[in-house]
C-alpha cells in the first residue's frame, strides 16, 4: 500500500452570496515510500491547493474540501488527512509530514530569530530544549549547507540571502525526518544557480531519510530532474499521469504534449517559432460539459465535450500511464522534448534510454503536421489583422 | 466550415459561462465593491438624509428657532423646560424655544462647520503634502530640502494635540464659528499633509513611475498625469473621515466655551454644549444635539471605512 | 540602542526649537495678546504702552524670545494670571492627578482593546466581531465630554454605584506621599484609600478611554487579520507547532507593530482628552485647569501646557520608536 494515496480530492472555495469555485475537482494520486512524484501544472491549476488541503492548511471558512486522503504513519496506521481532528493533524505536521513553501522570505517570520524558528519545532516534536536543542538546530543548519551555523541561529531572516532562507526552511522541514515531504514550486523565487544546488540538497535529504517527497512545480526541467512519477493537473483534474521516461517520451495528453512542445530548444534552427499553447488558463469549460483543455485544444473533436472524460489507461501506452482525454496523442513526444536527452544528473545518462518503450520512433512525421496545421491558422489571422 | 464555426460557438459559449467578472479599472471596480458594501450604503443614507435636512430644514421649521414660547408666567433664574408635547414634538428648550426647529435648522450650521473646516485642511494639507512629496521624489537635492522643511513645520503641528491647537488659535482669534471652522480646518493639515506625501512616495516607487521616467515622460507630466491621480485614493478616504471628526471637534470646542456665541444661529455643538448644564434637570435637551452629532459622524465614518476597504488593492480578488 | 536614543533626541532639537518660535510668536505678537488680556477690551492706547513696557513687550522680539527662552530652561513658565501662583507649580501640583487618569485610560484601552480586537480577527463575522467593529466606530464618534456626562448621569446620580466627581471621598483620611492618590495608598498600606481612588478613576478613566479603546480594537483588529494571511504563520501551522505559539510569537508578535504606534499616538492625544473629561467629573488635574484657563485666557498657562503637551508627544514618539526596535529586528539594523 502506498504512503498516501489521494482519492478525488476536491477543494470548492466560496460560499454565502458568493460564486463557487472549484480550485481542485477531482485529484487522484498517490505517492509511495522513499519515492519523488511530480504534479506539474500552470499556475492557477490547483497544485497549491492540493498541498495546502493534505496538510489541513486551507482556511476553515468558504472552503470544503472533499474525497480522501489517505496517509500511513509511522505507527502504520492509516489516517485520511482530509477528516482528521485539528490536534492529531498537528501531531502529524512538522514529523510526519512537512512542507516547504515557494516564497522564502515571506514565509520565515520575519521578527523572530532564524534559531527559534529552527528550535521551536525541535521543542515541540523532539521535546529538545535549552542548550540541546540550539546544537540540534545548529546542526541541522549545517546539513543543509548554511556556514557557520550557530552566527546564523542568532540572525534575522532578512540578514540572510534567499537560497540560504530557504535551505533554513528545509532545515525545519526536515528537522523530524519526515515520512512525507511536500516541496511547492521550492525553486521558483530562486536565482537559477542556486535552484539547482537546493534541489540537489533535497535530493540528497530524501535520500538520506527515506522520505517521499511530493514536488510541485511547473518546471518541467525539476520534474526530469527529480521526479520518478509524474501527475500532470489542468484546471483541476489531474489530466495524465505516468512514470518520468513514459511521459516525457510519449506525452498522451495534448496539454502535456503542448507543455512539452513549448520549450525552446537550443539546436533549434534560427528564426523557427516557439510553440506556445494558445490561449491562457482562463479559456476553459466546466469539467461536467465536457474537457476543460478543449478550448486550447489542437486535437479537439466533438466528443471533447460529451461529459467528463475519464483517466484511463493509455492504449499500448506503459504500466501505470493513464490519460484523461478521448483523443489522445499517440504519436511519441512533441519534436522539441529535448529534457531527457540531455543528461541532468549521472545516473540519467547511466540508465538513459533502455526502459524507454517508445523513445525512439517517437519523432513521428503526424506530431509535426498537427503543428503545422496550428501554425499555419496563426499565420492566416496575422495576416488578416 | 459550418460544422466548425458551430464547433467554435459552442467552445466561446461555454468559455463565457466560464468567465470571471474581472477588469475594469481601479476605481470602477471600488466603487462596484462600494454599491455592494451594507456599510457603505447605511453611511451613504445617513450622510444623503443629513446633506437634505441641512438644505431644507430652515425651510420645514415648524416655528423659529430663536422664538421663545413662555409656558405661563416668567420665571426668573429658572430654566423653562417642556417635553415633547404635540404642538413641539421635542420640547422646548431651557428658553422655551423650540427644540425640533432649533435641531433641523442646526443642521445647516453644523454642516457648514464641517464642510469648510475640512476643505480648509484638505486644501492646505494637500499642497503642503503634495508639494512635499513632489519636490522629495523628483526634486534632487534642493527637493529633499524643501521636503525637510515642509515636513519639520507639519511634525511641530502634529507635535501640538489637536485640541490644544484649535484652542491656541481660537483664544487669539475669539469666539465666533469662523475661529471654530478655521481652528479645527488647521488640525486636520498635518493629517492630509503626511498623508498625501506618504501615498506619493509609495507610487513615485512604483514600476510604472521607473517606466515613464525612461521613456522620457516630462517630471511634470508623470506627477500631474500619474503620481498625483493615483495617490487620492486615501486622501478621499480621509477627507470623508475628517467630517466626522471636524463635527465632533466643533462641538468639543463648543464645550469649551470657544463656540458661537450668537445664539439666533443654532448648532448642534453649540446646542449640546449648552444643555450640557442642565444635564440633570433636562438630559433629552442635550441628547438630541448629541445623537444628531452622533448620528451624521457614524454616517461619515461609515462611508469612510466602506471606501477605505473598496480601494484597498490587498482586499480585491 | 544608546545611539538610537541619542540620534532621536537630537532629531528632535530642532521641531522643539520651531515649536517655541512658533508659541512664542503666537501668544506675543498676535491682536488679543498678553497686554490687552491684562486690560481688558476699554484699555486706551497709554496705557497699553505703559503696561507693555512694564513687561518688556516694547523691545525686539529676538530679546523677548531669548529671555523668554532663559526663563523656559529655568522652568520659569510665568505667573498664572487667574491664581497668580507660577504656572510650573501649578502644573506640579495637578500632574499627579491627570497622569493616574491617563494612565488609568490607556490601561483600560490596552487591556481591553488588544485582546478584543485579535478574537475579533480571529472570529471574522461571527458576533463578537460584529459587535466589537461597531462598537468601535460609534466610539469614535460620541462627543467625550458627552460620554462623560451620560456615564455620570448613569453610573454616579442615578445608580450611585461610583462617585460622580472629584479623585477623593471627603472621609478617607489618606496620607500624601507622591500625590498619586492609588499609589499613596499602597505605599501607606490604607487600602481604603486606593481603593477608594480606583473609584473616583473609573467613570472618568472609561469616558477619555473611548477613543483610544475604538482606535485600539480597529487596528488590532485589523493588523491580526493582515498577519493570519502572512506565509510564515503558515509555515509556523505546518510545522505543526502548538496554537499557544502560533499565536504569541508568530501571529501577536507580528500584529503588535502597528498598534504600539496606534497606543503611542493616543496617549499622545489623552492628555486634551483629560480637559474635556476632567472638568465633567471635576477631577482637579491639568485638564480642570486648562479649561478654566481657556475661560480666562490665562495665556501663562496655556503656553505651558501646550509646550507641556509638545514634550510628552515628543517623549511618547521616542517611546514607541524604542518599542519598534525591540519588536522588530529590521528597524535595528536601519
Amino acid at each position: 500500500m502506498s504512503l498516501l494515496s489521494v482519492d478525488e480530492l476536491a477543494v470548492t472555495f466560496g460560499g454565502r452570496g458568493m460564486r463557487e469555485v472549484n480550485a481542485v475537482s477531482g485529484v487522484s494520486f498517490s505517492v509511495d515510500e522513499g519515492q519523488v512524484v511530480g504534479l506539474v501544472g500552470e499556475s492557477g491549476c490547483g497544485k497549491s491547493v492540493t498541498s495546502l488541503a493534505l496538510m489541513g492548511l486551507l482556511p476553515n471558512k468558504g472552503v470544503r474540501v472533499g474525497g480522501r486522503a489517505m496517509f500511513r504513519t509511522g505507527r502504520g496506521e492509516t489516517v485520511d488527512l482530509l477528516t482528521l481532528g485539528r490536534s492529531a493533524l498537528r501531531d502529524l505536521r512538522g514529523t510526519q509530514l512537512a512542507m516547504i513553501f515557494q516564497d522564502p522570505l515571506s514565509s520565515l517570520n520575519p521578527v523572530v530569530p532564524i534559531g527559534v524558528q529552527v528550535t521551536e519545532i525541535l521543542t515541540r516534536h523532539r521535546g529538545l530544549r535549552g542548550q540541546a536543542a540550539r546544537k540540534e538546530a545548529a546542526h541541522l543548519l549545517d546539513r543543509v549547507g548554511i556556514p557557520d551555523p550557530t552566527r546564523r541561529l542568532k540572525e534575522y531572516p532578512h540578514q540572510l540571502s534567499g537560497g540560504m532562507r530557504q535551505r533554513a526552511l528545509i532545515a525545519m522541514a526536515v528537522a523530524c525526518a519526515p515520512r512525507l515531504l511536500i516541496a511547492d514550486e521550492p525553486t521558483t523565487a530562486l536565482d537559477v544557480t542556486i535552484q539547482a544546488q537546493i534541489l540537489e540538497l533535497l535530493k540528497e535529504l530524501v535520500d538520506d531519510q527515506g522520505t517521499a517527497l511530493l514536488m510541485i512545480t511547473h518546471d518541467l526541467g525539476v520534474v526530469a530532474g527529480m521526479c520518478d512519477t509524474v501527475n500532470v493537473l489542468y484546471a483541476g483534474k489531474v489530466v495524465e499521469a505516468a512514470g518520468r521516461r513514459p511521459l516525457f517520451a510519449a506525452p498522451a495528453h495534448p496539454y502535456a504534449h503542448g507543455l512539452l512542445g513549448s520549450i525552446p530548444r537550443l539546436d533549434a534552427p534560427r528564426g523557427e517559432r516557439l510553440n506556445p499553447i494558445r490561449g491562457s488558463i482562463n479559456d476553459t469549460i466546466a469539467w461536467q460539459d465536457g474537457c476543460a483543455f478543449a478550448p486550447r485544444c489542437d486535437f479537439y473533436v466533438d466528443e471533447c465535450l460529451r461529459g467528463t472524460p475519464q483517466l484511463a489507461a493509455l492504449p499500448r501506452g506503459a504500466d501505470g500511464h493513464d490519460v484523461r482525454c478521448v483523443n489522445p496523442v499517440m504519436t511519441g513526444p512533441p519534436e522539441t522534448t529535448t529534457l531527457l536527452d540531455k543528461p541532468t544528473t549521472p545516473e540519467e545518462t547511466a540508465s538513459g534510454g533502455d526502459d524507454d518503450p517508445d523513445g525512439g520512433d517517437g519523432e513521428g512525421p503526424a506530431a509535426g503536421g498537427g503543428t503545422d496545421e496550428d501554425t499555419g491558422t496563426g499565420s492566416g489571422t496575422e495576416a488578416s489583422a | 466550415m459550418t460544422t466548425k464555426t458551430a464547433k467554435i460557438d459552442r467552445l466561446a459559449e461555454l468559455t463565457a459561462r466560464r468567465e470571471t467578472a474581472t477588469g475594469g479599472s481601479l476605481w470602477a471596480e471600488a466603487l462596484r465593491r462600494l454599491r455592494s458594501s451594507k456599510m457603505a450604503m447605511i453611511g451613504g443614507g445617513i450622510m444623503a438624509v443629513f446633506v437634505i435636512i441641512a438644505i431644507v430644514g430652515p425651510w420645514i421649521a415648524p416655528y423659529d428657532p430663536t422664538a421663545q414660547t413662555w409656558r405661563g408666567e416668567v420665571r426668573v433664574n429658572a430654566a423653562v423646560f417642556v417635553g415633547p408635547r404635540g404642538d413641539n414634538w421635542l420640547g422646548l428648550d431651557h428658553l422655551g424655544r423650540d427644540e425640533l426647529s432649533r435641531m433641523l435648522v442646526g443642521a445647516r450650521q453644523t454642516l457648514l462647520v464641517g464642510v469648510v473646516s475640512t476643505v480648509l485642511g484638505l486644501t492646505i494639507g494637500a499642497l503642503i503634502g503634495g508639494v512635499a512629496g513632489a519636490a522629495l521624489s523628483f526634486g534632487g537635492a534642493a527637493g529633499r530640502r524643501l521636503d525637510t522643511v515642509l515636513m519639520r513645520f507639519i511634525d511641530m503641528m502634529l507635535a501640538m494635540p489637536s485640541l490644544l491647537l484649535a484652542v491656541s488659535i481660537a483664544a487669539v482669534m475669539g469666539q465666533s464659528l469662523t475661529t471654530v471652522m478655521i481652528a479645527v480646518g488647521v488640525v486636520q493639515i498635518p493629517i492630509f499633509a503626511r498623508l498625501l506625501r506618504g501615498s506619493m512616495l509609495a507610487q513615485a516607487g512604483a514600476d510604472y513611475v521607473l517606466a515613464a521616467r525612461a521613456l522620457g515622460v516630462r517630471r511634470r507630466r508623470i506627477v500631474l498625469g500619474h503620481v498625483l491621480p493615483n495617490s487620492l485614493g486615501p486622501v478621499i478616504v480621509q477627507t470623508t473621515l475628517a467630517l466626522a471628526t471636524a463635527i465632533i471637534e466643533a462641538a468639543a470646542l463648543s464645550y469649551l466655551g470657544l463656540g458661537n456665541p450668537d445664539a439666533s444661529q443654532p448648532e448642534w455643538g453649540v446646542m449640546l454644549a449648552q444643555a450640557q448644564r442642565f444635564f440633570d434637570q433636562a438630559p433629552m435637551m442635550a441628547v438630541y444635539p448629541a445623537l444628531g452629532i452622533i448620528i451624521t459622524a457614524l454616517g461619515f465614518t461609515l462611508l469612510g471605512e466602506a471606501m477605505r476597504e473598496a480601494l484597498d488593492p490587498k482586499l480585491r480578488s | 540602542m544608546l545611539r538610537l536614543i541619542v540620534r532621536r533626541l537630537l532629531q528632535l532639537i530642532p521641531t522643539l526649537f520651531g515649536l517655541t518660535i512658533l508659541l512664542f510668536l503666537w501668544i506675543n505678537r498676535l491682536p488679543g495678546g498678553p497686554a490687552s488680556a491684562l486690560l481688558g477690551e476699554r484699555a486706551t492706547e497709554a496705557d497699553r504702552r505703559q503696561i507693555e513696557a512694564a513687561l518688556g513687550l516694547d523691545e525686539p522680539v529676538w530679546i523677548q524670545y531669548g529671555r523668554w527662552m532663559e526663563r523656559l530652561f529655568q522652568l520659569d513658565l510665568g505667573t498664572s494670571v487667574q491664581t497668580g501662583q507660577p504656572v510650573w507649580e501649578e502644573f506640579t501640583q495637578r500632574f499627579p492627578a491627570t497622569v493616574e487618569l491617563a494612565l488609568t485610560a490607556i490601561l483600560i484601552a490596552v487591556v481591553i482593546g488588544i485582546p478584543l480586537g485579535y478574537f475579533a480577527a480571529r472570529r471574522r463575522g461571527s458576533w463578537l466581531d460584529v459587535t466589537a467593529v461597531s462598537g468601535s466606530l460609534i466610539g469614535v464618534c460620541i462627543p467625550v465630554f458627552f460620554l462623560a456626562f451620560l456615564l455620570r448621569a448613569l453610573f454616579a446620580v442615578n445608580l450611585g454605584w461610583l462617585p460622580s466627581v472629584g479623585r477623593q471621598s471627603t472621609g478617607i483620611d489618606a496620607t500624601e506621599v507622591t500625590g498619586f492618590f492609588v499609589l499613596d495608598g499602597l505605599l501607606t498600606g490604607e487600602w481604603d484609600a486606593s481603593w477608594d481612588a480606583i473609584e473616583h478613576l473609573v467613570l472618568p478613566g472609561v469616558a477619555l478611554a473611548s477613543i483610544p479603546l475604538a482606535l485600539i480594537v480597529r487596528i488590532t483588529r485589523a493588523s491580526v487579520l493582515e498577519v493570519l494571511g502572512e506565509d510564515y504563520v503558515r509555515t509556523a501551522e505546518s510545522k505543526g507547532l502548538n496554537q499557544r505559539v502560533v499565536r504569541g510569537r508568530h501571529v501577536m508578535r507580528n500584529a503588535l507593530l502597528p498598534v504600539v504606534t496606534t497606543v503611542g499616538l493616543a496617549t499622545g492625544s489623552l492628555l486634551s482628552g483629560a480637559v474635556l473629561t476632567e472638568s465633567v467629573f471635576a477631577f482637579g488635574g491639568i485638564g480642570s485647569f486648562i479649561q478654566t484657563a481657556i475661560d480666562g485666557r490665562d495665556y501663562p498657562v496655556l503656553m505651558g501646557f501646550i509646550l507641556f503637551i509638545a514634550l510628552t508627544y515628543v517623549f511618547i514618539n521616542l517611546l514607541v520608536d524604542l518599542a519598534y526596535s525591540v519588536i522588530d529586528p529590521r528597524v535595528r539594523v536601519n
